[in-house]
């Protein structure tokens, strides 16, 4: 059975993931051999993925373990022995 | 980011509450990350997000006699957060445009995704230039709520579906959607604005634009 492009964009999260079954990563991998405009989505979807997944891209604000540390010590100081 | 060690977990809670009382130190740096970004996708405020990820420790230390162990120590951790979190955005809600419930899961939108076929990869080596990562994060900080806090934990902080329900007090279902859409928002967003940091490639068919 082939599968139209609106298929496809419903199950990209999942095939990235690798959540689909094979049936139908089958007929993903089919339309995508063919599909110029879905195997750039799925490309570019990936790569998204890949990029927010950078640690610097999301990092601690500066001197925030310390900060939280130091806090803690005077609640563990205060909660006593 | 490191997986908590659920032996690690339960030998440290145990000599905690025996006395031991240094070592929360220890048990609570492996969730530090998870904690911050969870609570500044809720919050989306560096200062407050960081009070609040603090408030969370001091609950967590003080009710660490109530885990019970049936979920990951740092599941259980996260789901206070949240709930701090969530107490601080009630306070706060009259004061913001973006209700807490705005948008649910049975809404439909538009996740139709961008046709840019110019745009595939850009090599994570570009995220040396600073104004790469700006956008990226202005791009998940648009999103909306229900969206971000799942992106957060399953893409960023890379939680499994299971651990990202509990801490979200969600279904795994609700969490597999959510991520869907969110990915699909983000792809939208970002492809005009990722073009320029693409390597320069060979138009296939010559209809890239």
């Amino acid at each position: 059975m082939r599968i139209d492009c609106k298929h496809v964009w419903e199950h990209i999260s999942a095939y990235i993931d690798g959540e689909v079954d094979a049936g139908l990563r089958a007929q993903i991998d089919r339309h995508l051999e063919t599909c110029e405009i879905c195997s750039a989505i799925l490309d570019s979807t990936r790569n998204v993925v890949v990029l927010v997944a950078d640690g610097r891209v999301f990092e601690l604000p500066a001197g925030f373990s310390e900060r939280l540390h130091t806090r803690l010590d005077k609640e563990l100081e205060r909660a006593g022995p | 980011m490191t997986a908590s060690n659920p032996e690690f977990d339960t030998d440290c809670i145990r000599r905690i509450l025996a006395g031991e009382k240094q070592l929360f130190h220890e048990l609570i740096r492996p969730c530090e990350r998870s904690i911050y970004f969870l609570l500044y996708s809720l919050l989306r405020n560096e200062a407050e997000a960081e009070d609040a990820a603090q408030e969370t420790a001091i609950k967590v230390f003080r009710n660490l006699h109530m885990f019970r162990g049936d979920s990951q120590f740092r599941t259980w951790v996260l789901s206070i957060a949240r709930n701090e979190g969530l107490g601080r955005l009630r306070k706060a809600e009259s004061r913001r445009e973006e209700s807490l419930d705005a948008i649910t899961d049975d809404q439909g939108g538009d996740y139709t995704p961008a046709f840019l076929t110019s745009w595939r990869e850009v090599p994570a080596a570009a995220l040396e230039r600073k104004e790469l990562g700006a956008i990226l994060r202005k791009a998940i900080e648009a999103l909306p709520e229900i969206y971000r806090n799942v992106v957060l934990l399953r893409d960023i902080e890379e939680m499994d579906v299971r651990e990202t329900a509990v801490a979200l007090g969600v279904s795994e279902g609700a969490v597999k959607v959510r991520l869907h859409r969110a990915r699909a928002l983000l792809q939208r967003d970002l492809a005009p604005k990722l073009k320029g940091f693409a390597p320069k490639r060979a138009r296939l068919f010559g209809w890239g634009a």
